[in-house]
């Protein structure tokens, strides 16, 4: 009974069905007072954006602070100027930027707010804050740009700007929004969850003109802004900006470390940029000039630039092979037979502290290859693989072939051949033995080093034996906290028995070796390394790696100048007057400092080898 | 063979146990959208999360699902045995509400169990479900005679009376729907018809002067008389009928003025007012509605987008997450969104229609056509509500809304229907 009338209720159910879609669609198609009532609805959500932290040195001068800057907005729809030629004077641009700017904001959407004029200084914004009552529509925004105490300090600080849409969309925690600022390269990107603190957000209710009428819910919605942390770094700005100052008209780095601490002291890339370019109006103006300049002076060389440590790399060699007991300080070996040329010396008693401070190749030609064949069984194939394996373990305790963990994100691992490197380059097993191989014995060939690795290197040869990971930053925010990462001395593997001779052949190679006369300070101890780096384009780079004083040191230095020759004429100098600056605080061999203060390299500079992989097949012989 | 699991799982209707889950996700993702605040997401392994409605009501969601299991776990014929047990259970809990229950919302309404409330008015329309579909079930009842219908009508109004003396207006209107299981089961034609009529003349009494009904309606008599056959309209009876029926109509029309002016509350009034004039008091008592409809109208045709709609953060609207959940769907998913709702809404009920009438047993087929009722009555206050075109009641979106109480009661009232359709060739037909 009854079956017809589920049909009769159900066109009933689709009735009513039919009369709320139909509603519906009057409601969201055809009556856009709704939309607009939404637009108008009575709460503005207003963003604030912390202060970055700042940017102290380790004597607590501040290098980067923050200057507030002013954006003007305009909702077009709420706009109204009266006399645009008053307009664009008070504001200060030109009738054809207002009418395109205005045009774009339309074009975006006639209710939201739209930049129309970015980072106003405090003194502008001063000018037109009263006059602003006058053109509704128009709003201000404060945000800050980064403003730096010194130039010296860039390539390491990096740089703030704009996220670009790449990282927004790659971003984990959805923090970010279009137009934000981030921390791109160096300290400023290592340490931007530190930096940037937390945004707020403040919700007030305005009225249909956008005039606030106070907070929404009692604030209850709010969220205060977290100001970001500042960072206390270890670099001595002074000392930096002296660095800076030798290292003009030249490519190249120094990096100078505490060796008791690990801090670094200073940390140079040479060509460097004002970090002010980039920091306000004018950044893609100048970004682009500094990216497109062959000496690429954005980069920031001394943890990514490749070169060979030459010479320098003698140190550990001695070190390795008194370890593995396979010389030792009266160890000697004569010039014969080996296909390298001694350049300094005729010595006839050739022993390991002879051999460093005269910087002997054929010394330590013959001590490779003893550390090779050392010990092992088979033909010289296995041995060269068996030996080189050994050796490789021992070198990498050195942080060579490995990140040392600075915290700067674009650090690189360099290169430390193992006997699987060799087996890739000459394809396959046994192909290759130490007749092959034998210019790393000299720091040539395929071993790669950034210049950080070799200030470390320094640094463990000043601690007799063990370093603290290299770092820029000591202590983070208020309550100066550090990663215990940092704190953590870490052993290199040579007991500190082995040091002494390394050690007495670095000063004398100062005293009456390798360095000359420019490079010698009179009342301090320096002791230090040439090291010539070839390289096929062009002249060798001079590299000289140092500590003083001998006892108990206080600085540990790498200086490489690209393209300057022998590591004794250019790079030693700078050095030694980096560590006068820096133990005595001032510098009394004016003459000296002057000289390489105008030095030019930059002539013989044919191309700046930056951080690649190195190519396989070039270093076939 | 019935008591088999494996079988029973079987003969469930799947149809309706996806929409249902639909809908369940769906209600779940606009609660969650309503409390997201995109300055502080609150992601599902946050504590804060589990006190937020969406937290609680994916609680909610997981007991659901236990009360599934505990009907089905059921004998199916313990609904129609216990039903007057359940029925008077019920009764005597809404008689208890007004000494032992608490007040929330401004509704003395609810029971306090530990850190638990819930309202028993919202599980007194199942009872009563069950309760009418047992009595008509009786082969004696025949709801054409007078006397049946009148028990028929205690057994809905006893509580109905009862949530209106607890002040639940909107939720005992509800139980007008029933209605509907009483036209399918045989109640004459006329009733449905004067009811209809009734809100009709309520509605037209209140947009329209007197007058103008008048007029309508002597136009309306004309019509009859000229329809009518010759020999009928020669007789002084039908015009007497007519006058009186007139006559009676036109006391009614007035008396509503009179009515809404003195025997409705003063919220209930300005509901009704609301109705008629969108204008009246934007943003004091029209606030809700004028709200509801900005953020359904500035959705669009395709929405914002999932959890990017702005009027419905912040309690712009208020009860967002209850009572106006569908404004959420509306504005993030437009007017394709809501279409969609709404055609798979008009799918379940037709579906559970088809069902009711595939029932052996007069009892799950009255049962079944309860469910329908209460669900399309459902969906027509609180989406009409939502648009503008019925006033404010405090009624639920079904499997949308976020609340326990609401999504407990929906849940069994569907699914005691979905265990009886499971075992409808288990029952006698009478």
């Amino acid at each position: 009974m009854f079956e017809g009338r589920r049909l009769i209720l159900f066109l009933v159910f689709l009735t009513i069905g039919i009369i709320f879609i139909g509603k519906l669609f009057y409601l969201q198609l055809l009556d856009d007072t709704y939309e607009k009532a939404a637009d108008n609805n009575a709460i503005r959500k207003i963003i604030q954006v912390p202060f970055r932290g700042e940017v102290y040195d380790r004597k607590g001068k501040l290098i980067v602070y923050n200057t507030p800057v002013y954006d003007v907005y305009v909702t077009p729809r709420k706009a109204f100027v009266k006399d645009t030629n008053r307009f664009c004077t008070l504001f200060g641009v030109t009738r054809g930027y207002f009418d395109t700017v205005t045009r774009q904001a339309r074009a975006y959407s006639r209710v939201k707010p739209s930049l129309f004029l970015k980072h106003l200084s405090k003194e502008d914004f001063a000018r037109i804050q009263d006059a602003l009552v006058d053109y509704p529509g128009f709003s201000i925004s404060t945000s800050a740009f980064r403003t730096y105490q010194s130039i010296a300090f860039s390539n390491a600080l990096g740089y703030v700007a704009e996220i670009n849409p790449d990282n927004l969309k790659k971003q984990v925690d959805d923090y970010y929004r279009q137009g934000d600022y981030v921390g791109i390269s160096g300290l400023e990107s290592y340490y931007e969850d530190v930096l940037r603190g937390q945004r707020g957000v403040k919700y007030r209710m305005v009225n249909s003109n956008g005039v606030e009428k106070g907070e929404y819910k009692l604030g209850k919605l709010d969220v205060s802004p977290v100001a970001g942390k500042n960072l206390y770094t270890s670099i001595d700005i002074r000392l930096q900006e002296y660095a800076d100052s030798l290292m003009m008209h030249k490519v190249g780095s120094v990096v100078a470390i505490e060796p008791a601490t690990g801090e670094i002291l200073t940390m140079v890339s040479a060509p460097s940029y004002d970090p002010s370019l980039l920091a306000g109006r004018n950044f893609s103006k100048y970004y682009q000039k500094l990216a497109l300049d062959p000496l690429k002076p954005l980069i920031n060389r001394p943890p990514s630039a490749y070169y060979r440590p030459g010479s320098t790399f003698k140190l550990v060699q001695a070190l390795v092979g008194q370890q593995l007991g396979i010389i030792g300080p009266g160890s000697v070996f004569t010039h014969a037979g080996a296909p390298v040329k001694c350049h300094s010396h005729t010595t006839a008693h050739n022993d390991l502290h002879n051999a460093i401070q005269w910087s002997c190749n054929p010394y330590f030609y013959h001590a490779f290859r003893k550390i090779l064949y050392d010990r092992t069984t088979g033909n010289t194939y296995e041995r060269s693989a068996q030996g080189l394996q050994r050796w490789s373990d021992m070198v990498a305790n050195f942080g060579f072939g490995r990140k040392l963990g600075i915290d700067i994100s674009n650090e690189k691992k360099g290169n430390l051949p193992n006997p699987a490197y060799y087996d890739k380059v000459y394809k396959g097993e046994n192909t290759w033995k130490f007749s092959n191989i034998y210019s790393l014995s000299i720091g040539e060939g395929e071993m790669i080093v950034s210049p950080l690795k070799m200030a470390n290197f320094a640094a463990i040869i000043a601690n007799r034996g063990w370093y603290l990971p290299p770092h820029l930053v000591r202590g983070v925010g208020e309550k100066r906290t550090i990663d215990p990462f940092y704190k953590n001395p870490v052993s290199a593997g040579v007991d500190a028995k082995y040091y002494p001779v390394v050690i007495q052949g670095m000063q004398d190679a100062v005293l009456h070796g390798t360095v000359g006369r420019d490079g010698r300070i009179p009342d301090i101890t320096m002791c230090g390394k040439t090291g010539t780096s070839q390289n096929k384009k062009g002249k060798d780079h001079s590299i000289f790696i140092a500590f003083a004083p001998k006892d108990n040191p206080k600085i540990a230095i790498a200086v490489f100048v690209e393209n300057a020759g022998f590591g004794g004429f250019a790079a030693a100098p700078i050095a030694s007057l980096i560590i006068e600056k820096y133990l005595k605080g001032r510098v009394d061999r004016k003459d000296v400092e002057t000289k390489f203060m105008n030095m030019s390299y930059l002539a013989n500079v044919t191309y700046t080898k930056l951080a690649k992989k190195v190519p396989v097949d070039s270093l076939r012989k | 063979m019935s008591q088999h699991g494996s079988a029973q799982i079987s003969r469930v209707d799947w149809w309706s146990v996806g929409l249902y889950a639909l809908f369940i996700l769906m209600g779940w993702m606009s609660v969650y959208s309503a409390i997201y605040n995109p300055e502080a997401p609150l992601g599902i392994f946050d504590a804060a999360f589990y006190t937020s409605n969406a937290g609680k009501q994916l609680i909610w969601i997981g007991t659901s699902l236990v009360l599934i299991m505990l009907i089905f776990a059921l004998d199916f014929r313990f609904f129609e045995s216990f039903a007057l047990v359940i029925y008077g259970l019920f009764i005597v809990l809404l008689l208890l509400v007004p000494f032992l229950g608490v007040t929330i919302n401004g509704s003395h309404s609810w029971f306090k169990i530990g850190g638990m409330t819930l309202q028993p008015a919202e599980f007194a329309k199942t009872a009563t479900a069950l309760l009418l579909a047992k009595y008509v079930n009786d082969p004696q009842v025949n709801l054409a005679r007078f006397t049946n219908q009148w028990k028929a009508a205690a057994i809905v109004g006893i509580p109905m009376l009862l949530i209106i003396a607890s002040n639940e207006t909107g939720s005992a209107l509800v139980f007008a729907s029933f209605m509907i299981l009483l036209y399918r089961e045989g109640l004459p034609g006329e009733y449905p018809g004067l009811f209809l009529g009734g809100i009709v003349l309520f509605v037209s009494a209140l947009l329209l002067q007197a007058l103008t009904i008048f007029i309508v309606l002597l136009f309306i008599a004309a019509i009859i008389v000229v329809l009518m056959p010759i020999y009928q309209r020669r007789l002084p009876q039908t015009y007497l009928r007519l006058s009186l029926g007139i006559a009676i109509i036109m006391i009614m029309a007035t008396a509503v003025d009179w009515l809404v002016n003195n025997v409705l509350k003063e919220h209930q009034r300005n509901r009704i007012k609301v109705l008629i004039d969108p204008d009246f008091d934007p943003r004091g008592l029209g606030y809700q509605v004028t709200q509801s409809k900005i953020a359904i109208g500035s959705g669009g045709f395709w929405g914002k987008g999932y959890l990017g709609g702005t009027q419905t953060k912040f309690d712009f609207v208020p009860e967002q997450s209850t009572d106006f959940i569908f404004c959420t769907i509306g504005e993030e998913f437009g007017f394709i969104g809501v279409a969609i709702l709404i055609l798979l809404f008009m799918t379940l009920l037709w579906r559970l229609m088809y069902l009711a009438d595939q029932q052996r047993s007069r009892f799950a087929r009255a049962y079944g056509f309860g469910v329908v009722g209460i669900l399309f009555f459902h969906f027509l206050v609180n989406i009409g509500m939502t648009i503008g075109l019925m006033p404010i009641m405090g009624i639920p979106l079904p499997f949308f809304s976020y609340g326990g109480s609401s999504l407990w009661s929906f849940t069994i009232l569907l699914f005691i229907f979905l265990k009886l359709d499971a075992h409808r060739s288990d029952m006698l037909s009478r």
